[in-house]
């Protein structure tokens, strides 16, 4: 494998990584881990292939890998009901960009699906292919994302507390 | 397509635009007619283009050392050569990697400490540790022990004197204090600031104990009359005399360490003053 042709793919994982997890240090973690993988697997890797898409689904299953280890099993809420979804916390106090912050309330499965799209400019048949499922899912989560993000970002969004309220 | 079958996945096809001539045509003249679903749409194409704008300049940024490097095929060894430091979750193994690490540097610091303490000799006295301390922490150390105080017994003497003389690398020998009270249990060697230090405990009836404390460390040159300090619950009479530093502990009163540091001091300078 040409180094070279690894090296130019290098900036595009680190802005997806980086859009991905919202702190730079660990989307260059992420982007390490992704290379040394991609390097102990090299001989999975088909020349003439895409060896971005080969290299972006490598950083995907490392990060569900890392997301599922440390967090709780739980039931993916994502295509039965995003209602579910509380607001990350982590980044409360901090004046981040309001898109950025509005893109971490988006469950890691759409926030993924639109980024891609929006990063990559990837097809969804390609998505699909590099996620492991089916076309259909990457719609369902890229118009759920989208529609999300539009509602935090014009402020429409109901925070958990309100919906409870509701419920009362 | 027909309007009345335009699916919300459609309209994304649209923002992507991922859909065929006639279909985005078809769409086209949809949203036309469909003024909040326009609207909807023109937003996605926004924040589509406003994701790409804020990610953007990553692109730009150089790439890290740790990243460019990994470009080409890893090295065997550079896997051991690079721990990580993981921010989410502590891998197998890694507390004891902590550990180690913190060890490391603890030895280092301990290392820098006397490198330190070597260079320049003039400032040696005033960065390790000074000769009180060091006795009144062996004498805390040792002294309690019950079964092994030393390491080479007085009834040995003969052995002992000549093992401490070769291992700190001048001859030494204890005084004998049988006639205040106090027989000799034995010697050790210790670590000192920069070397091998000796040390002799005595014991009298009662069991009170005391250390003699032996360094050829002093390289300043210089001698000091009787100095007395306290650390802790350790009375220390100590003093300077060439390259030696002596210094005798107990938890004894202070006039009565006094006393027996005197006999030391006399019966040391008097083995001095003999001709060698």
């Amino acid at each position: 494998m040409d180094s070279d042709a690894i090296l130019a793919e290098i900036p595009r994982l680190r802005r997806y990584a980086r859009a991905l997890l919202g702190h730079r240090a660990a989307a260059d973690d992420l982007v390490q881990d992704t290379l040394e993988r991609a390097w102990s697997r090299i001989g999975q890797w088909r020349p003439g292939t895409d060896l971005r898409a080969w290299l972006f689904s490598i950083m995907h299953n490392l990060h569900v890998d890392q997301v599922r280890r440390s967090t709780p099993p739980t039931c993916p809420v994502d295509e039965a009901n995003d209602d579910l979804q509380t607001r990350p916390t982590q980044t409360d106090g901090l004046e981040l960009n309001d898109l950025e912050s509005a893109l971490r309330q988006l469950p890691d499965e759409q926030r993924e699906v639109v980024l891609l799209v929006a990063l990559e400019g990837m097809s969804y048949s390609d998505i699909a292919t590099m996620l492991g499922i089916p076309s259909g899912t990457v719609m369902s989560r890229l118009a759920r994302g989208r529609e999300r993000l539009r509602q935090v970002m014009a402020g429409l969004a109901e925070t958990p507390a309100s919906r409870l309220r509701v419920v009362k | 397509m027909s309007l009345n079958t335009v699916k919300e996945s459609d309209l994304h096809a649209y923002v992507d635009g991922a859909l065929p001539e006639a279909d985005r045509e078809a769409i086209t003249r949809f949203l036309a007619e469909h003024p909040d679903e326009a609207q909807r749409v023109r937003d996605y194409q926004m924040q589509k283009q406003a994701i790409a704008d804020l990610f953007s300049a990553t692109l730009d940024e150089p790439i890290p050392e740790t990243l460019r490097s990994l470009a080409s095929p890893p090295r065997a060894s550079d896997a051991m050569d690079r721990p990580r430091e993981r921010p989410s979750f502590l891998p197998r193994g890694s507390l004891q990697r902590i550990a180690a690490s913190v060890l490391i540097a603890f030895l280092g610091g301990i290392a820098g400490w006397v490198a330190h303490g070597q260079y320049p000799p003039a400032e040696r006295l005033s960065v390790a540790v000074p000769l009180p301390r060091q006795a009144a922490i062996a004498h805390a150390v040792y002294s309690p022990d019950v079964r092994r105080p030393v390491e080479v017994s007085g009834e040995q003497e003969e052995q002992l004197v000549t093992w401490l003389s070769k291992r700190i690398g001048t001859p030494v020998k204890p005084p004998k204090l049988g006639k205040l009270g106090y027989e000799l249990v034995g010697g050790r060697l210790l670590p000192g600031n920069i070397g091998p230090v000796a040390q002799f405990m005595y014991q009298d009836g009662s069991g009170q104990r005391l250390t003699l404390f032996v360094s050829t460390e002093n390289t300043a040159n210089r001698e000091t009359a009787f100095r007395f300090a306290r650390e802790g619950t350790v009375n220390v009479f100590y003093w300077i005399d060439g390259k030696f530093g002596y210094a005798l502990s107990g938890t004894l009163e202070k006039g009565e360490l006094a006393r027996l540091a005197t006999a030391v001091y006399e019966q040391i300078e008097g083995i001095d003053r003999q001709p060698r």
